[in-house]
């Protein structure tokens, strides 16, 4: 089937779709998307669970997922309840002869502030905590009123700012941090890990999952305001 | 597919960046995408230039943030301030190489090659070269893929500085560099996201 003949069909050129219609919850219709790396038009289709991608150059057209309001739903409340745990318990403690430091999470940019390095204080606490932190709260936000067919005020905004945000959450490269500061420190001094090093841990997989279990052009067709 | 690569723009589509809707150009012309309100560009506006100043800015930030030091330590009475490389060398000498390779590519390489990998696609789209579209765009994600990975170093930085405060025994501060060096990840992603691979392509569409 030729693209132009895939941008005739009903659902081609970005017309709304009817979820209503829709039984499954993530039934969706063949769709004609550009690729964002060389703005070829290729026709995606396939099962769920499939990935297309781009025949000319090779980037990731569309990932098509299972239960694509379920899943990621699940991991964001899983990780608000982690995300708890990470910011109220211990972080990392060293001992060194008789003296023991005992940090949380924030201990760190709190001295970076009292540091006057307000710029590297606040970038890290927005990449670490603050856009990890909105991400999930928005995805609840935005997906329990879509699960009962609802749509949330504000939800295109809101579902805007987290695609935008994406490429700001470093949660994982700040484990590898960790990492390196452990073995750094290990010759000076004893460190324990606390049960938020644990959290963090989980958490960085549980964010990765719910990201990656979002289906955001199927979830676009449902916000959309001209349905 | 049909034999000649249909691109959106070559049939008069604009894809709204933040949710993919294909929007005719002569709607796209007063400037918001009807689903999700952002702003349709057929491109993304100024890349070029906006790529080149960003890359500017982190080549000239990169080598403050290499050269003054990322932290300082005081362990009693005396002062040592380290920078990126001497961090290196130091696990290097410790025997940890892996922390060594683990902090040498992801300070020093990878904000390297982001920067020499950029300038070379701007120059590739500017001189409207036709060679390797394909791996030229593959070189474009690979930048965007480990561009986060470079924070690592301000990450270990923040936690060295929450946790020795042991008073006159030992302490350690943030340097100088730390802020610089943050500065160039910022900036180099910032980079990456305001180039627009799909300038590679558009001259190959013209020759065909």
């Amino acid at each position: 089937m030729s693209i132009e003949h895939d941008l005739q069909s009903p659902h081609g050129l970005g017309r709304p779709f009817d979820g209503r219609s829709a039984s499954a919850q993530c039934d969706a219709p063949k769709r004609v998307l550009a690729c964002p790396n060389c703005d070829l038009l290729a026709g995606v289709a396939g099962e769920p669970g499939s990935t297309s991608l781009c025949p000319r150059c090779g980037a990731v057209l569309y990932r098509r997922k299972r239960n694509c309001i379920d899943r990621p739903l699940a991991f964001s409340f899983c990780g608000l309840v982690l995300f708890a745990i990470a910011l109220t318990n211990p972080f990392l403690a060293m001992k060194s002869g008789g003296f023991v430091q005992e940090t949380t999470l924030l201990t760190g940019i709190i001295e970076l502030w009292k540091q006057h390095l307000y710029g590297l204080g606040g970038l890290v606490l927005l990449t670490c905590v603050g856009i990890p932190l909105l991400q999930l709260v928005g995805l609840i936000y935005i997906l329990v009123p879509l699960r009962m067919r609802l749509r949330a005020p504000g939800a295109v905004p809101i579902f805007r700012i987290i695609h935008h945000l994406q490429a700001w959450a470093m949660m994982e490269v700040f484990l590898i941090g960790i990492l390196v500061a452990l073995v750094k420190l290990a010759k000076m001094a004893s460190i324990i890990p606390g049960v938020a090093v644990m959290a963090l841990g989980l958490l960085t997989f549980v964010i990765t999952a719910a990201m990656t279990t979002l289906d955001p052009p199927l979830i676009w067709e449902r916000l959309d305001p001209r349905r | 597919m049909s034999a000649k690569p249909t691109s959106a723009k070559s049939l008069g589509l604009v894809s709204c960046h933040d949710c993919r809707l294909l929007v005719p150009a002569a709607q796209a012309g007063h400037g918001r995408c009807p689903r999700c309100g952002a702003g349709l560009h057929a491109r993304k506006p100024n890349s070029i230039a906006r790529a080149w100043a960003l890359l500017l800015a982190a080549a000239i930030m990169y080598v403050p943030a290499n050269v003054l030091p990322m932290t300082v330590t005081s362990a009693l009475g005396t002062v040592q301030a380290d920078t990126i490389m001497s961090g290196v060398i130091y696990f290097i000498h410790s025997g940890s190489w892996e922390i060594a390779a683990v902090i040498f590519i992801a300070s020093i390489f990878v904000p390297l090659a982001k920067l020499a990998i950029l300038i070379f696609l701007l120059v590739s789209v500017q001189l409207r070269w036709r060679w390797r579209p394909k791996d030229r765009t593959v070189l474009y994600r690979m930048t965007e893929l480990v561009g986060r990975w470079s924070m690592v170093d301000v990450y270990v930085v923040t936690i060295l500085v929450a946790l020795v405060k042991l008073g006159a025994v030992a302490s350690i501060e943030a340097g100088p560099a730390a802020v610089f060096f943050a500065t160039v990840v910022v900036l180099t992603m910032l980079a990456a996201e305001s180039f627009d691979p799909r300038i590679i392509w558009d001259v190959i569409e013209e020759d065909s």
